[in-house]
């Protein structure tokens, strides 16, 4: 580059003038570190303002003690307080702000120790409920079999009343003779005694044979006392007795519960 | 020490390099205020405030914003014109842009104490041209731009550089 016509140009007195870009005083910066006389120039400029605006200088003491009293004034008032504020301020803000943290996250954990616990019983609910409705579903089906079962056609309903020993008992027996299937609903049965079970027994009148259908088992237990049992039998009657648990081969006429003669129809 | 090694120390809160900095430019920068304010004590109270200002906001300069010299003169500069401008001083005093800083030494020939730098001064500016005082004080003191100097002293833009660039070069002939 051509330092001479640069210099002349004009453009370093407008640069310590203050006159420049940014951009343009970096520039200049740069050329100033490459080329010396560039430097030199600046330096003469600057040396020559320097001494012309020495020319206005108030006429009047100029220590760099009064300065430097009003930096210390200036940090010792001003700045220091408003440092100290502003840090016991951030700090105060800082500390509440983890407080506050801290309490949100125990109360947060404390939540979610209760919602899980809700869960988990809900969630026993639930199962308890799924084993409800299992076990209604199953009692439904068995009593739409039994309803099915006692409405078939080819079924007979046979009352049986109560006799002396329990007039105000009663039963019914449905008889599929065709499928040899016998129902006995023992709803109007008193509970038997320990040790004591009801036995069914299946009837020829004349003359008067007796023989064992099965034992009314597990009475209490079974809700609706509804049994089971196979009749192979040309019944005339059925009738019920209480018997020691284990049956009898023989009914004990004199604890005769119920009796029913089979309609000859 | 190298002027750029002052400055580094001075930027790093070394209050040796500041006073030595102080002391290089503590005259030019509270000369320059007073070409502005006009008046002694107030130059004086204004450039210490500006010394400050320098002290605290000495991580802001880079070579960005041209010569240290400079930037400290921005800064004297705005200082004193916003003292001119508040209130309480518009009360006080007239407006006296219009005078040139020549005043200012004349005022000192008024004075019993004249010292031989002082005449070498008034010597310094004596011989400077009235046009060439007017574009330099424009340009440095006050700050204008080229544009408003172009304007202020009734002359095309392109010729203020060129004007500064001789008058400069007269300045620097003087000093010799």
């Amino acid at each position: 580059m051509n330092t001479k016509e640069y210099i002349e140009s004009g453009v370093l007195e407008l640069y310590v003038a203050g006159q420049l870009s940014e951009e343009e005083n970096l520039k200049v910066a740069e050329y100033a570190k490459l080329y010396s006389d560039i430097q030199k120039e600046i330096e003469a400029i600057e040396a020559s303002i320097l001494a012309l605006s020495k020319t206005a200088a108030p006429k009047v003491n100029l220590s760099f003690s009064d300065v430097y009293e009003k930096i210390k004034n200036y940090r010792d008032t001003k700045v220091v307080p408003i440092n100290k504020s502003a840090l016991s301020w951030s700090s105060y803000m800082g500390w509440a702000a983890s407080i506050l943290l801290l309490i949100g996250g125990v109360y947060l954990f404390n939540q979610n120790e209760k919602l899980q616990s809700q869960i988990e019983v809900v969630e026993g609910q639930r199962i308890n409920l799924e084993e409800q409705i299992n076990e209604a579903k199953i009692s439904l089906t068995k009593s739409e079999e039994l309803l099915a079962t006692i409405r078939d056609k080819n079924i007979t309903v046979i009352p049986l009343g109560g006799q002396e020993v329990s007039p105000t008992s009663y039963a019914k027996a449905y008889w599929n003779k065709k499928e040899e299937k016998l129902y006995i609903d023992a709803q109007g049965l008193p509970e038997p005694p320990d040790g004591m079970v009801y036995q069914v027994w299946s009837l020829k009148l004349n003359p008067l044979t007796p023989t064992s259908v099965g034992l009314l088992e597990d009475f209490i237990e079974d809700d609706n006392r509804i049994f089971n049992l196979t009749n192979a039998n040309t019944s005339e009657a059925f009738g019920i007795t209480l018997e020691p648990s284990g049956g009898s081969k023989s009914p004990n006429l004199e604890q005769l519960y119920t009796l029913g003669v089979v309609s000859s129809s | 020490m190298q002027l750029e090694e002052l400055i580094t120390r001075f930027q790093q809160k070394d209050t040796f390099a500041f006073e030595r900095l102080h002391a290089m430019y503590a005259e030019n920068i509270c000369g320059v205020i007073n070409t502005i304010v006009k008046d002694d004590n107030l130059a004086q109270e204004i450039c210490q405030d500006v010394f400050v200002k320098v002290w605290n906001s000495a991580m802001s300069y880079n070579s960005s914003k041209g010569r240290f010299f400079t930037w400290i003169v921005n800064i004297a500069r705005n200082a004193a014109i916003d003292v001119m401008r508040s209130k309480n001083y518009k009360n006080q005093k007239k407006n006296l842009s219009a005078d040139y800083f020549v005043s200012i030494l004349e005022n000192t020939t008024e004075e019993e104490e004249i010292d031989f730098n002082t005449k070498g001064l008034r010597n310094l500016v004596s011989k400077l041209k009235e046009k060439c005082i007017q574009v330099i004080e424009l340009l440095y003191f006050k700050g204008y731009t080229q544009k408003e100097v172009a304007e202020e002293l009734d002359i095309p833009v392109g010729t203020v550089k060129t004007r500064n660039r001789s008058c400069i070069s007269q300045l620097r002939e003087n000093m010799k």
